[in-house]
C-alpha cells in the first residue's frame, strides 16, 4: 500500500488544537505539485454577487478569494498572517495610521497595473461604505494617502488598535480595481464587475451559470512564480447533501467544503478508498456552539440558574455524539486557535447534575409534584445540523435537573427575528463565529446597548457595567500587550458571569479526493487563494 | 346539442370555434385566480417572520444597523405592506416582474433560465408516468383477480409509498455510483463544448434518473386509475354486445374499452400538472437540476417576494394554459362533452 496514511479523526482534532501553537507545520505544505487538470468542487451557495470586498462572507470568499485578493491572509505559525497584496504593514506609535508596503509588478486580469490607488479606492469607497464588517471597522478611517504606487498610508481620525485592523485583514481587505468601479454604483449586485470580477488572483473569473456552475481559469500572469498549478476550477452547485456524497463516491467531484455532506456521510466517506475527511483548514473560521440566554426571564437572570445549566451539560458527551468528535470543548468565548488572546485561566464548570440541582434549590426553584422546577422555550438555530442536535441534547440534559424544555424550530429569518429582534425565546442554541479578533464579532455578544434587531449581538437583556467597561477599554487600547491583557480579563469575566454559555468549538468538514495536493494548509483554507493546489 | 351556427362549418370549424369560446372563458376566469394567488402568496410570505434583508444579512454572517436600514430603503421594504403590494401589482400590470433581492438578478431572467429545465423534466416524467400507467393499468385490468394483477397492484403500492427523494438517491447510488452507467447529477455536463446531437444525447442521459424518480409515484396513480376505469367500462352493455358479436379480446380491450376508460386519465393529467411543478423541488435538489421548483424554495427561504411572486405568476399561467389544453382534448376525445 503506497497510499499515504489517512488521517483519522483524533489526529485531525489534535492537529486543530496544535495549530494554536506557533510551531505547527502546515500539513503537506511542501509537497511538489504538477501543472494542469480541472479541480471539481461542490458549492451550495449562489450569492447575489461575487464581490468579496462588499460581501465579506464565507460563501462568497469560497469562490471570490481565488479571483480577488486581500492585503494579507491567515497562515499557520508566525504572527498568523502571510503577506498577499501587501508585503508589510507598520502601525504608527500613536495609533493614528498604518503604512502598507504593496507588492510591485502585480497586474489586474485585464492587464492594468495594480497600484496603491486601488487600495485607497477599495478602503474609502468599498470597505468603509459598503462592506458588512468594514462599515464598523473602518468608520474612523479618514483618508488613505498614496505617496507612491506601492505605498498606502491609512490615516484614522482617532487612535485605533492596529492589532485589530491587522487581525481583520484576511476578511475585510479584499482589493478591487479602481478603474472598473470609479464613478459607478458599486453596491449594485448587477454591476458587471460584481457579477464577473476582475482581480489580481491566481484564477480569472470565466463563467457563471446561475444555479449550475462557476468556472475559473488559470491566470497565466499571476505574480507568484510557478503558480497557480491547476488549469481550471469548476464549482458545481449542489443543494442536496446526499447528492454531494454520491458525487464524491462516483469521482465526479474532488472536493467539498463547509460540511457540504452530513457528518454521518462524511465519516462513511472517510473510509472510502481514495477519499479523506478533514476538519483542518477551518481553524480561523471556527464556530462555537453556544447556549444563548434571555435574561429577561427572572429565573435566567439569576447567576445560580445559569451556572446550574452549565453544570447540567456534558460538553464531552456532546463532542462525541452531536459533533462526532470533530471539534473541541470550548473554555470560553475565544477558541483555542485564537492566539494571542486565548487563555485557559478561566472559571471551569464540571459536568455535575447534583451540583446543578443544589444550585437550583438554593436559588429557590424547588421541584414541583411533576418533577419540574420551571419550563423554558428553546430555539435551536436552523443553520447547522449540529445546533439542532445540540437543542435535542439540551432538552434531555436540562429535564434531568428539573427544567422542562420545549423546543421551537423556525427557518433562518424566523429564528433570527424571534431571538435577536422580538426576544421571543428563553434559551437558544447558536453557532457563533470567532473572526480572528474578539473585537470583530465576539464582544458585540456581551456589550449592552445594541438596538433590537441587530443579529448576532447581545440581544439577551444582559447588561453589566463592568463588562461594558472592559469591552470599551479594549476597543480603544492601542498597545497590543495591554489590549491582549484586557481580552484575557474579558474571557474570565464571561466565564464567571455566563451571560451566554460557550460549549463546543467546531469546524466544518471537508471531503477531499487524494488526487488533490496541497490542501487545507491555511487556517481559513476554503476562503484562501488555492494558488498552490495541484492535482496528482 | 341543438342546432348551432358551428354545425355548418364542419368538424374542424366546430373544434376551432369551441377552442376560441373556451379560451376566452378560461381567460376571464383566470384573471381573478391569478390576482388571488398573487395576493395570497404576498400575505403568506409577509406573515412569515423576517424579510428579505434579514435573510440576506443572515447569509452574509451579519451587518450593522446602518447597513440593514440602507438595504430596506433600497428595496422599498421600509414601506407599509399594502403600499408594497400595490406597487407590485402595478408593476405586474406592466409585465414587469422586478428584481430578485436575494440573487441580484431580474426575476424574468432567472425564471426564463430555469423554466426550460423544469418543463423538460416535467414533460418527460409525465409522458413516462402516463404511458407506463396506461400500459400497466390495461394489463392489470385484463387479468383482474389473477396473480399478475395482484403483482402489478402491489408493486404500484410499494412505489407509491416510496418517497421520491429516497428513490432518487437510491437510483443515484445504484446506477451512477456503483454501476457508473449514468451521470450523478446536473442537467448536462457542465462547462462542456458539446453541440447539436451530442448535446441532446448528453442531456437525455442526465434526464433518465430524475425522470424515473419523479414519474414512478405517478405511475402508480395512473395505473390504478386506468385499471378502475377499464373494469368499469368492461361491465357496460356495449361491451357485452361486442363480446356477443364474437370480437376478439384484444379488439374489445383496445378498440372499445380503452378509449372509453381514458377520459378520467386526462382529467388527472391536468390536475397532476400543478402537483408535478411542486414535486420537482425535491427531485431538482437531489439531482442538482437548476429548475423552477428549487428557485421557488430558495425564494421562500430568502423571503424574496419579487422572485416568489414572479414564479407563482408564471406557474399560474402555465397551469391555466395546460388545463385549457386538457379541456380542449376532452372535447376531442368525447364529442358528447361540449365546451362545458
Amino acid at each position: 500500500m503506497a497510499r499515504p496514511p489517512r488521517l483519522n479523526r483524533r489526529i485531525l482534532i489534535q492537529g486543530a488544537i496544535g495549530a494554536a501553537g506557533s510551531s505547527f507545520l502546515p500539513w503537506r505544505a511542501y509537497a511538489q505539485g504538477k501543472r494542469g487538470g480541472v479541480l471539481m468542487v461542490a458549492a451550495d451557495t449562489d450569492p447575489a454577487h461575487w464581490n468579496g470586498a462588499i460581501l465579506a462572507s464565507n460563501g462568497v470568499f469560497f469562490v471570490s478569494s481565488k479571483v480577488l485578493e486581500p492585503l494579507a491572509d491567515q497562515a499557520f505559525g508566525g504572527n498568523g498572517l502571510k503577506p498577499v497584496l501587501a508585503t508589510s504593514w507598520t502601525p504608527a506609535a500613536d495609533g493614528r495610521s498604518i503604512t502598507f508596503q504593496l507588492r510591485s509588478g502585480v497586474k489586474w486580469h485585464d492587464g492594468k497595473d495594480f497600484t496603491s490607488a486601488d487600495v485607497a479606492f477599495s478602503a474609502m469607497e468599498i470597505w468603509k461604505k459598503l462592506q458588512n464588517f468594514g462599515r464598523v471597522l473602518f468608520k474612523d478611517l479618514e483618508a488613505v494617502e498614496t505617496p507612491n504606487a506601492t505605498t498606502a498610508i491609512f490615516r484614522f481620525s482617532k487612535p485605533i488598535p492596529s492589532q485589530l485592523i491587522v487581525n481583520a485583514l484576511p476578511a475585510v481587505s479584499t482589493v478591487v480595481p479602481k478603474h472598473l468601479y470609479e464613478n459607478t454604483d458599486a453596491a449594485q449586485p448587477t454591476h458587471p464587475q460584481n457579477q464577473k470580477p476582475v482581480g489580481t488572483g491566481p484564477y480569472t473569473f470565466a463563467e457563471h451559470k446561475r444555479g449550475e456552475f462557476v468556472r475559473l481559469e488559470r491566470n497565466p500572469n499571476y505574480w507568484a512564480p510557478n503558480q497557480p498549478l491547476v488549469d481550471r476550477i469548476l464549482y458545481r452547485k449542489m443543494a442536496d447533501k446526499g447528492a454531494v456524497a454520491a458525487a464524491h463516491e462516483s469521482g465526479d467531484i474532488h472536493l467539498s467544503c463547509f460540511s457540504a455532506v452530513s457528518t454521518p456521510d462524511a465519516i462513511r466517506l472517510g473510509k472510502v478508498k481514495g477519499l479523506e475527511v478533514t476538519a483542518k483548514g477551518y481553524e480561523g473560521i471556527l464556530y462555537t456552539a453556544t447556549v444563548e440566554i434571555n435574561h429577561r426571564r427572572k429565573e435566567l437572570a439569576d447567576l445560580r440558574v445559569r451556572r446550574a445549566i452549565r453544570h447540567a451539560i456534558d460538553p464531552k458527551f456532546m463532542l462525541d455524539t452531536v459533533f462526532n468528535g470533530f471539534g473541541s470543548i470550548a473554555t470560553g468565548p475565544v477558541p483555542a486557535s485564537g492566539a494571542p488572546f486565548y487563555t485557559t485561566d478561566v472559571p471551569q464548570y464540571a459536568f455535575d447534575p447534583a451540583r446543578a440541582e443544589a444550585l437550583l434549590d438554593e436559588a429557590g426553584y424547588k421541584k414541583g409534584a411533576d418533577g419540574n422546577r420551571f419550563a423554558l422555550k428553546l430555539l435551536p438555530a436552523p443553520f447547522f445540523e449540529q445546533t439542532r442536535l445540540t437543542g435535542d441534547y439540551l432538552r434531555q440534559a436540562l429535564r434531568r435537573i428539573g427544567i422542562d424544555v420545549q423546543i421551537e424550530s423556525n427557518d433562518a429569518p424566523g429564528h433570527l427575528n424571534k431571538v435577536y429582534k422580538d426576544h421571543a425565546f428563553d434559551l437558544a442554541v447558536a453557532a457563533l463565529v470567532y473572526r480572528n479578533d474578539p473585537a470583530i464579532s465576539t464582544t458585540v455578544l456581551y456589550r449592552s446597548g445594541t438596538p433590537a434587531g441587530a443579529f448576532f449581538t447581545n440581544q439577551y437583556g444582559y447588561a453589566d457595567p463592568e463588562m461594558d467597561k472592559l469591552i470599551d477599554q479594549a476597543a480603544s487600547e492601542i498597545n497590543d500587550a495591554e489590549r491582549t491583557k484586557l481580552y484575557v480579563a474579558f474571557q474570565k469575566k464571561v466565564m464567571s458571569d455566563l451571560p451566554i454559555i460557550p460549549l463546543v468549538d467546531f469546524p466544518f468538514l471537508s471531503v477531499v479526493s487524494e488526487k488533490v495536493v496541497n490542501h487545507h494548509n491555511t487556517p481559513r483554507w476554503p476562503c484562501s487563494s488555492w494558488a498552490d493546489v495541484s492535482l496528482a | 346539442m341543438s342546432a348551432s351556427p358551428d354545425r355548418r362549418r364542419g368538424a374542424a370549424g366546430l373544434f376551432a370555434g369551441r377552442a376560441f369560446v373556451l379560451a376566452r372563458r378560461r381567460l376571464a376566469q383566470a384573471l381573478p385566480v391569478i390576482l388571488l394567488v398573487l395576493v395570497g402568496n404576498f400575505l403568506l410570505l409577509k406573515l412569515a417572520p423576517g424579510d428579505a434583508v434579514d435573510a440576506y444579512i443572515a447569509a452574509i454572517g451579519g451587518g450593522d444597523a446602518g447597513l440593514v436600514a440602507k438595504l430596506r430603503a433600497d428595496y422599498g421594504l421600509d414601506q407599509p405592506a399594502i403600499v408594497q403590494l400595490g406597487l407590485y401589482l402595478w408593476k405586474i400590470l406592466r409585465l414587469d416582474l422586478g428584481q430578485s433581492l436575494s440573487l441580484g438578478q431580474p426575476v424574468l431572467t432567472l425564471i426564463l433560465e430555469r423554466l426550460p429545465n423544469t418543463l423538460l423534466l416535467m414533460a418527460s416524467s409525465i409522458s413516462l408516468a402516463f404511458g407506463l400507467g396506461i400500459a400497466l393499468g390495461v394489463a392489470a385490468a385484463r387479468r383482474a383477480g389473477r396473480p399478475e394483477d395482484t403483482a402489478i397492484i402491489t408493486l404500484g403500492l410499494i412505489v407509491y409509498a416510496t418517497p421520491g427523494f429516497w428513490l432518487g438517491l437510491m437510483l443515484i447510488v445504484i446506477f451512477a455510483v456503483k454501476l457508473a452507467w449514468l451521470p450523478v447529477s446536473g442537467i448536462e455536463t457542465i462547462a462542456s463544448t458539446l453541440t447539436g446531437f451530442e448535446r441532446i444525447l448528453d442531456i437525455a442521459r442526465h434526464l433518465v434518473l430524475p425522470t424515473v424518480s419523479l414519474a414512478l409515484v405517478y405511475v402508480a396513480i395512473y395505473m390504478r386509475l386506468m385499471r378502475a376505469g377499464m373494469l368499469e367500462v368492461y361491465g357496460l352493455d356495449f361491451v357485452r354486445t361486442a363480446k356477443a358479436k364474437g370480437l376478439t379480446d384484444d379488439r374489445i380491450a383496445y378498440r372499445h374499452v380503452l378509449p372509453n376508460a381514458i377520459l378520467p386519465m386526462v382529467t388527472m393529467l391536468g390536475l397532476q400538472f400543478g402537483t408535478l411543478l411542486g414535486g420537482s423541488v425535491v427531485i431538482e435538489s437531489v439531482f442538482s437540476i437548476p429548475g423552477i421548483g428549487r428557485l421557488a424554495y430558495e425564494s421562500v427561504i430568502g423571503r424574496d417576494l419579487n422572485l416568489l411572486l414572479g414564479i407563482v405568476f408564471i406557474s399560474a399561467l402555465l397551469v391555466i394554459t395546460v388545463n385549457l389544453i386538457v379541456d380542449l382534448l376532452y372535447a376531442r376525445l368525447d364529442p358528447r362533452i361540449e365546451s362545458a
